[in-house]
């Protein structure tokens, strides 16, 4: 059995996750990453996407997160969210609201530059939505 | 003299007046817990927050690629005043504490010849300072839909502070709220969020070497240029979750002198209505023995 490692899961509102687990997987800016006990210390910014813990005790809970960032330590990881919700609690009308303020954003834009953003940020949700509500 | 019936009135009307502000402190009594709930669950974000970006900032070292938002424009002649006040009132002196703080603060600023703009948060604070201040108020932010403070306010209000900073519409901002220190005292306090007044930033350059330590995915400038904004509405958070907490304390314990005022009110009344009875009593008394007496 891996060895275990503390994970926090904090979002401004409260502290959702604080326990000892195996594994965890984070949806990075850059690519989704595994994070097991002794990771080398990475800093990462997160996009929308689901955060998958593996408990000490084999368990395996989903967490579905809004942007944020991580704090990867060799000791324990620390995920700084916008806002998660547990995978079973994830609210249909907040998604779909949600991406509805990315279109419309998207539209509003002024230049290039905030516009691909705003289109990057909606991919995502769209990409979100389709993993979490199989049509 | 009153008559009997008018200090009946008064004793009925202070005593409905007394169940009123009873009950006003106990909902005080009960949504100050819930307050200060929400604003102890929100503590360890604003925690790692500091020490992420106190690791972050010496990484980057000060050097040239921090962004705007935390070094500032390198001017100070426009400040952005941001006052966070309760959106009712019957708080004690809360929301005017609040207001004369920042009002000290404006006077100070214009003073000193600098330009000032105001952002209210709050009904009391804004009809504060709109008798003097009116044409300075950008804008007033509502909240009394709002049932419980969802981080989703904070980060509506940031948004608009870092717009305006964008457009080069001020060079400071500073915070004001009351600090919750107990239920019984609120301290007034002015915060300056941006430029961000983190130590770190100007710490010597003599720590760099401490970079290698974090690997940094996407680069620390860009992490940065996410997490400023993201602290500033995690600090306006704060500050409203802190007002929250002291706004009920406050109420509460000026409901509590309230009550306990009515009580006093009530017990001087009543030996006023009680005397006033028996001087009656006792002036018809001698009326039917005098009469009696001269027959």
């Amino acid at each position: 059995m891996a060895e275990a490692f503390k994970f926090e899961l904090v979002s401004p509102e409260k502290l959702l996750v604080s326990e000892q687990v195996e594994s965890v997987v984070i949806p990075g800016a850059e690519g989704e990453m595994t994070v097991m006990a002794q990771h080398a210390p990475v800093m990462t910014t997160i996009k929308p996407g689901v955060v998958t813990i593996k408990t000490a005790g084999g368990k395996e809970e989903r967490f579905v997160v809004f942007g944020g960032f991580a704090d990867i330590l060799p000791s324990g990881c620390t995920l700084l969210a916008e806002s998660a919700t547990h995978v079973n609690d994830i609210d249909r009308a907040d998604l779909a609201r949600r991406i509805q303020e990315a279109k419309e954003d998207a539209a509003d834009a002024k230049d290039d530059e905030s516009r691909s953003k705003a289109e990057q940020f909606l991919s995502q949700l769209t990409t979100l939505e389709g993993a979490l509500l199989p049509a | 003299m009153a008559s009997l019936k008018d200090l009946r009135n008064r004793i009925a009307s202070v005593k409905a007046t007394q169940k009123i502000t009873k009950a006003m402190q106990m909902v005080a009594a009960a949504k100050l817990r819930r307050a200060q709930e929400a604003a102890e669950a929100a503590r360890p974000y604003s925690e790692r927050m500091g020490a992420v970006l106190a690791n972050i900032t010496q990484a980057i070292g000060g050097g040239g690629d921090a962004p705007a938002l935390m070094t500032g424009t390198g001017r100070d002649d426009v400040h952005l005043l941001i006052v966070c006040t309760a959106e009712r009132g019957l708080c004690g002196g809360f929301n005017s504490q609040i207001a004369r703080l920042a009002r000290d603060h404006i006077r100070r600023l214009l003073a000193d010849g600098k330009q000032v703009k105001i952002i209210c948060v709050g009904k009391k604070g804004y009809d504060i300072l709109r008798r003097d201040y009116a044409s300075m108020i950008l804008e007033r932010v509502d909240l009394r839909e709002v049932k419980t403070l969802g981080f989703v306010n904070a980060d509506a209000i940031a948004r608009k502070v870092i717009h305006l900073f964008n457009e080069g519409g001020f060079d400071i901002c500073t915070l004001f709220y009351s600090q919750f220190k107990s239920v019984i005292s609120q301290i007034p306090t002015a915060q300056q969020i941006i430029p961000a007044a983190a130590a770190g930033s100007t710490a010597p350059e003599a720590t760099s070497g401490g970079n290698a330590v974090y690997e940094y995915e996407p680069e620390p400038g860009e992490i940065l240029s996410d997490l400023i904004p993201r602290n500033i509405a995690v600090q306006i958070f704060r500050a409203l979750l802190e007002n929250a907490a002291g706004e009920m304390g406050a109420k509460m314990s000026a409901m509590d002198n309230a009550t306990r005022n009515a009580g006093d009110m009530i017990n001087k009344l009543s030996i006023t209505y009680n005397r006033q009875r028996q001087a009656q009593i006792t002036k018809e008394l001698i009326e039917i023995i005098s009469g009696a007496e001269a027959l």
